[in-house]
């Protein structure tokens, strides 16, 4: 037998400062392995800024390109479009028309209210055509007073085939639908007049 | 039967090829003594690549906006220094050369040198590169040391004629500094990261040697065993 | 704690597990530096299954794809490079330790009774884990992994009689392909780790059911004290826990300087050429297995073809790995460990270890008339250890095994 004695504090201290370190060590190793599940590089030059040329789109027609693996939507409306877009009994039937409310971060603040579109470009609406709700694409249905989605009171827009959700010309979605929220404005500018790019903002002066 | 003369055919020629290598003797290389963490070196390494070698050759596994990125260079001064049919600074970088115009000018397209560092070595890069001299019998009018009958016009001539020697050694290193990075990008922060997983092993190992120790006293001085 | 323990005592036995394998389960106090290389092997297994699965995340077993998809894994995944290395150094490190943990076995006589099925169950772990590296090998489709495939499995081509169909039946084709990519690939992430993973299990149950052998080859057993426990044993945890603990950072430390500043560690851990992508129409200048395989693929090419065949040196190199699983019956000695052997076999296992490793260095060497001479030399070494080992091992003279383990 020895005469040494166990210092049960060194040997506390020495498993625990052991652990400590350890844990922070693991902490380390768990960081690389949970960043590989980061978007590649690969799928973040697919995730950039799309141009779309508008030169032939004509009133009416929309077009659909890929930004971020998303639908992005762009179409063309008519003066009488932008017009009952403001009117009184199309505002009334909508969740939140100012994009005030649920909707607030569904837009880019430099777009014009109730078009939902930049300013001198009112007629081209761009939009992420993925549905608030659960994320089906909506149908375009442009025509007003169509008998299928409610006669008079439809105003043309977008209907959801999913669940039923409908939403506006501007994207803004009907009161009543399940989706919570108007449709996504990506950001957008102009590079010159016949050229939208998708996901870049426009230069402020 | 027929695959059993395969099998004989290959293993001949394999046996045959390493044999050839073992007589062939050492073929010299000179050294090519690149710093990969010379950033100077990478930048004029990746515009001379840019500009006398992409035209023929891809980097296909690397992309533009990665070399920007690694060699601390703005998206736009890529855009302008290295870029030239109008890419996205986030696409590969790949050749504007169609391929059967390539078969038609050299007999086959030109390989990709994404990792041709890693696979040949810089040494033989950076001497494969001051290798060419004057042949005539050859189509492109050059033959070269390392590697014989090399179907590749010498790219670089221009830039021998109107540069010293030692100018010329360092644009060839600095081509070859560039392409060792293409071939393992990785390779710029390995080495500094490693600094730190050592030392941070290093001190848990400390630690645990003590801890060790520690609970090894009670072998050492019978008190486990005290029952004895 | 107590309440939680029980609740699952009662349906699970945990405690019983814990004591019976960990807090409970006497080691012989004196391992020395070899015994670390059990708990390593663990380790390295479960770093190549973690980074495994995540590199299955990424790369496409598919030839069309896959050498781009390692690259890809290499520079546009976010740390995918740590991922591959991690995995390419481990394979190589998993053969560094196994090979030190069976040469820890030949050392102290671990196979001999009673613990010849911990040594056969070993044997089994040892051909997965060479099948497991083999395949893996094949995934990255390089240049060497292409030609290294079709060469090896070119062997199953000489087996007399049924080798062609064999050959095509592996394939799937008539020659190394998609096909046979994507079976290894089955194979190297589903089959072989879940064949290794119950191995190891029952390789671990066995040997706790044994015990543990150690540096004097004296059965601790059989010397117990009032309680039951043996005299020179020591509990796993916490004795060897902590020490094997600080033999894994030992082991780290080497582990990430190879990683960090030598990741191919110039050609043999990622051989050069197999940064060129497969091309079925170019063998590379110099072709060779990765080195731990190297032994006995030099016992193959250091036996010459007979009778217009190559199967002799094929039926050599599966013997070669196959015998080592005989060494329990072959060695007739009365003592386990080196350290109280005859010196015929210290003789022996001396020359053994340089012919092993004499062969391993000529595997990865082109052949040449001196090199074949020296493998010859060296397989004919290497059959005679075993071979003549019922009969060094009865004559010369022994020294008597103590009690008790000294130190």
């Amino acid at each position: 037998m020895s005469e040494q004695t166990i210092d049960l504090k060194k040997r506390r201290f020495l498993t625990q400062a052991t652990s400590v370190v350890g844990a922070v060590g693991v902490g380390f190793v768990a960081w690389p392995f949970l960043s590989t599940w980061k978007p590649t590089a690969r799928a973040k030059a697919a995730g950039v800024p799309v141009d779309v040329d508008i030169s032939k789109l004509e009133t009416g027609q929309l077009v659909r390109v890929l930004w971020r693996k998303k639908p992005v939507w762009i179409f063309k409306r008519d003066a009488e479009t932008l017009k009952s877009l403001e009117s009184e009994s199309l505002l009334k039937v909508l969740t939140d028309p100012e994009g005030s409310g649920n909707s607030k971060n569904q837009q880019p603040k430099y777009v014009t209210p109730n078009y939902r579109s930049i300013e001198g470009k009112e007629e081209l609406a761009v939009i992420v055509g993925v549905c608030t709700h659960l994320g089906c694409s909506p149908t375009y249905r442009p025509e007003p007073g169509a008998a299928d989605l409610g006669g008079d009171s439809w105003k043309g827009g977008f209907y959801c085939p999913c669940h039923g959700s409908k939403f506006d010309l501007a994207g803004r979605v009907y009161a009543g639908a399940p989706a919570p929220t108007n449709l996504m404005i990506p950001p957008y500018s102009f590079v010159s007049d016949t050229l939208i790019r998708i996901g870049v903002d426009p230069v402020t002066s | 039967m027929k695959t059993y003369i395969r099998i004989k055919l290959l293993l001949v020629t394999f046996f045959l090829s390493l044999s050839v290598l073992a007589s062939g003797g050492e073929l010299h290389l000179d050294e090519a003594h690149t710093d990969i963490s010379n950033t100077a070196s990478l930048q004029n390494g990746a515009k001379l690549f840019m500009n006398y070698c992409s035209g023929c050759h891809a980097i296909s596994f690397m992309r533009y906006n990665r070399i920007a990125k690694d060699l601390s260079l703005s998206d736009s001064a890529v855009a302008e220094n290295l870029m030239f049919a109008g890419e996205k600074v986030g696409e590969l970088i790949t050749t504007a050369m169609p391929e059967d115009a390539a078969s038609k000018w050299f007999g086959g397209v030109p390989p990709d040198l994404s990792l041709v560092a890693r696979s040949k070595g810089t040494d033989w890069i950076y001497s494969y590169l001051r290798g060419f001299y004057p042949d005539d019998s050859k189509v492109f009018g050059v033959n070269n040391k390392v590697l014989a009958n090399a179907s590749m016009p010498d790219a670089l001539w221009s830039l021998k004629e109107n540069q010293s020697g030692a100018e010329f050694d360092q644009s060839v290193r600095d081509i070859t500094n560039f392409l060792d990075y293409v071939g393992e990008p990785a390779k710029l922060i390995r080495t500094g990261l490693g600094a730190w997983v050592l030392s941070f092993l290093v001190l848990l190992f400390v630690l645990s040697y003590f801890l060790k120790k520690e609970y090894w006293k009670d072998v050492k001085y019978g008190i486990w065993r005290s029952r004895d | 704690m107590n309440k939680k323990q029980n609740w699952i005592d009662q349906r699970f036995p945990l405690t019983k597990t814990w004591n019976e394998h960990l807090a409970k389960y006497y080691a012989p106090r004196n391992f020395n530096f070899w015994y670390f290389f059990g708990s390593l092997a663990i380790l390295v297994l479960v770093l190549q299954l973690v980074t495994g699965i995540f590199l299955t995340m990424y790369f496409k077993p598919d030839a069309a794809n896959a050498f781009t998809s390692v690259e890809y894994i290499m520079r546009d995944v976010e740390w995918g490079w740590l991922m591959r290395y991690l995995h390419s150094t481990g394979a190589s490190a998993f053969f560094v330790i196994i090979y030190f943990h069976m040469y820890r076995g030949l050392l102290y006589g671990s196979y001999k009774a009673p613990r010849e099925l911990i040594w056969l169950l070993g044997m089994a772990l040892y051909i997965a884990l060479m099948a497991e590296a083999f395949m893996g090998y094949v995934l990255p489709w390089g240049q060497m992994s292409y030609w290294g495939a079709q060469v090896i499995i070119s062997l199953f081509g000489s087996v007399p009689v049924i080798g062609p169909d064999l050959l095509v039946w592996i394939l799937g084709d008539y020659a190394v392909g998609d096909p046979a990519l994507t079976r290894f690939f089955s194979l190297h992430v589903v089959a072989l780790p879940l064949i290794l993973v119950v191995l190891v299990f029952l390789h671990i149950v066995a040997l706790h059911a044994v015990g543990s052998n150690n540096p004097d080859g004296v059965e601790i057993k059989k010397t117990k004290d009032k309680d039951g426990i043996p005299k020179d044993g020591i509990p796993f945890h916490p004795y060897y826990t902590v020490k094997d603990i600080m033999g894994v950072f030992v082991f780290l430390i080497i582990f990430c300087s190879v990683l960090f500043y030598a990741p191919a560690l110039n050609g043999y851990f990622l051989e050069h050429a197999n940064f060129v992508e497969a091309n079925p129409l170019q063998t590379p200048d110099h072709i060779a297995p990765l080195w731990y395989l190297t032994p006995f693929y030099s016992v193959l090419r250091a036996i010459p073809p007979m009778f217009g065949s190559q199967f002799p040196g094929v039926l050599a190199m599966f013997v070669a790995l196959l015998i080592l699983a005989a060494l329990p019956w072959l060695d007739r000695s009365p003592v386990k460990s080196i350290r109280y052997r005859s010196s015929p076999f210290k003789w022996a296992l001396g020359v053994f270890v340089i012919s092993f490793v004499v062969l391993g260095w000529l595997g990865m060497e082109p052949v040449t008339p001196r090199n074949v001479l020296l493998a010859r030399i060296c397989t004919f070494l290497y059959f005679a250890f075993f071979i003549l080992m019922p009969w060094y091992t009865s004559i010369g003279k022994t020294k008597e095994v103590p009690e008790r383990v000294t130190e």
